[in-house]
């Protein structure tokens, strides 16, 4: 069933045209800062694309700092969102759980096929911005250090492992996303409405954190640690915010799953 | 039980304050051709999806080839074929691509290509298997479903509507398909409102009013002679006077006579000098069957 998904979802145009959309807008900052020759001043703009005049080896990470406020959600949240509900608009899905594929096992390969799908985007946005970054933009220093957030400098391999470090971080803060797009993927027959329902979970949440009186919600809130990947740059690692963010978004990720399960195996399927 | 395929008792379901499902006890048996019939909004595809496990029954019980569903549906399913509501597929896929991706969903690789074959043979959609589904007719995607359902050699074919959006010469061509299942073995449950095709196909009938089961029986005891026999002659003046109170009827030519045996009337006729242009036993037709067994008739039957 897994592999099935896993297909399904690499051979739907969907998926590609999403992923070359999601690396459009950070490679037209990457050719707009190389034309122009102006950065942002430190500590302006998204993280790291005041460094990546001087070292292009920075740009991924600027790239993902770029598309994870908004593009990346959005992205996620509609595959995710589409995955139950577009095979019940679709009429595809009784004819699943007929085959019989069990609602859990069905339930396990969207996610894992959501998963791959995340990994996918977050590596090729990575890997896409280290290309474009190191043909674009300034190329480091001879030393092959690189300086890092807090100004120290961190050596090629520092900079391998913290940049797979931030990949990771970066997925599993979408796994919530997708935990709550697909919860709601159980819930209604619409792929759009389960998609923009967990948009605007995320928007409520984006709101709050600008709100000083909301202060006492706010480390609860899904998008407050997205940003702390950055942290990993810090020499030595700012650890805190980072545990917090993965405590937090396990959490989502399991009650919005565990509502899914309840909800899809007990559910009558009437698409 | 020994042949019992469908099996429900008191099957009920309730949609808050409507009863979509009241209390129904299918019987289909084992190599019949079982036609459900019943207007739109009956109950029909509710009991189609309880017997698949799609929708869970309030109350009663189903069992299908012999188990009980939606328990055991991990054992009865894979040797049910189904076709519920109308085909399915992805559209960006081909045909065949759709089928494959249908068949690795619980069977080996092993011989997929050959299945997959086969089903789009069976048919009648070889030439068409490579195109994108995006692109078929109605009628072609109804094929499809029915490819998937066959894909497993499957003992119970539950098909509902199966000859939706298909031309004359394509109805023709799935009734001796599935004709010929049937007499490979395949029990088939067919869920229709077009009461000709059920009435061409079936050995058995359900009739579905309102989410109770008004009708069950063999069509052939449903279609049992009247004891009355419809006469057709030029002369029905001299017929009436001859007859002397037997007519019940008289609609032109036609006249309905009381009375079983047609051999003995045409003596009595000719004898008398009625020319006779047709005699037969006068039998009862699905439609009027029901139409009598259903409180609202309208719907039934009338898209004929």
């Amino acid at each position: 069933m897994i592999h099935v998904e896993l297909v399904k979802m690499l051979r739907r145009p969907r998926t590609w045209i999403t992923i070359l959309l999601l690396n459009a807008l950070p490679t037209l900052v990457a050719v707009l800062l190389a034309v122009t020759d102006i950065g942002p001043q430190p500590g302006e703009g998204p993280a790291f694309l005041s460094a990546v005049l001087t070292d292009g080896k920075l740009f991924p990470l600027a790239a993902l700092a770029i598309v994870l406020p908004l593009f990346m959600p959005v992205a996620v949240a509609v595959v995710a969102g589409d995955a139950v509900a577009g095979e019940a608009s679709g009429g595809t899905l009784r004819y699943l759980l007929t085959r019989p594929v069990g609602r859990t096992r069905l339930l396990v390969a969207k996610l894992v096929s959501v998963i791959a799908f995340v990994l996918l985007a977050v590596v090729v946005v990575a890997a896409v911005g280290y290309v474009v970054g190191r043909l674009l933009l300034g190329g480091g220093d001879a030393t092959g250090l690189v300086t890092g957030v807090s100004g120290s400098s961190l050596t090629s391999t520092q900079l391998v492992e913290r940049t797979l470090m931030s990949i990771v971080y970066v997925t599993l803060s979408m796994l919530g996303v997708a935990a709550m797009a697909l919860m709601l993927s159980t819930m209604t027959d619409s792929a759009v409405g389960a998609a923009l329902g967990a948009l605007a979970f995320l928007i409520a949440s984006t709101l709050l954190l600008t709100l000083d009186a909301a202060a006492a919600l706010q480390p609860y809130l899904p998008t407050r640690y997205w940003l702390s990947f950055v942290d990993l740059f810090r020499d030595p690692i700012l650890w805190r915010d980072i545990d917090r963010g993965v405590l937090l978004q396990g959490v989502y990720v399991l009650v919005f799953l565990g509502v899914a399960w309840a909800n899809f195996t007990t559910k009558d399927i009437t698409s | 039980m020994s042949d019992a395929v469908i099996a429900t008792r008191g099957l009920t379901k309730r949609y808050g304050p409507v009863l979509a499902v009241d209390g129904i006890d299918l019987d289909v048996r084992a190599g019949d051709v079982y036609g459900f019939l019943g207007a739109n909004g009956s109950g029909k595809t509710t009991t189609v999806r309880i017997l698949l496990g799609l929708v869970l029954a309030t109350s009663g019980e189903a069992e299908v080839l012999g188990a009980r569903m939606p328990r055991s549906a991990k054992r009865v399913l894979p040797q049910v074929g189904t076709l519920v509501e109308g085909p399915a597929a992805y559209p960006h896929l081909s045909g065949r691509a759709n089928l494959a991706l249908f068949d690795a969903l619980g069977s080996a690789r092993r011989g997929r290509r050959a299945r997959v074959d086969d089903v789009l043979e069976r048919v009648g959609l070889g030439l068409a298997g490579d195109r994108r589904v995006r692109g078929y007719s109605l009628g072609m995607r109804q094929r499809l479903g029915l490819a998937a359902a066959l894909l497993r050699a499957p003992r119970l074919l539950v098909l509902d509507e199966p000859t939706n959006g298909l031309d004359p010469q394509g109805i023709r061509e799935m009734r001796d398909l599935l004709l010929g299942l049937n007499h490979e073995g395949t029990t088939i449950f067919l869920s229709s409102h077009l009461l000709a095709e059920v009435e061409q196909m079936c050995t058995r009938v359900g009739v579905l009013d309102r989410g109770r089961l008004v009708v069950q029986d063999r069509l052939a005891s449903l279609r049992a002679p009247t004891g009355r026999t419809v006469v057709v002659t030029p002369d029905g003046d001299r017929a009436l006077g001859l007859l002397d109170g037997r007519v019940d009827l008289r609609e032109g030519e036609r006249l309905v006579v009381r009375g079983s045996d047609p051999a003995e009337l045409n003596r009595l006729l000719v004898d008398g000098g009625v020319r006779v242009r047709e005699l037969a036993p006068e039998r009862r037709g699905l439609e009027q069957v029901v139409l009598e067994a259903t409180t609202d008739p309208h719907h039934v039957g009338a898209s004929r």
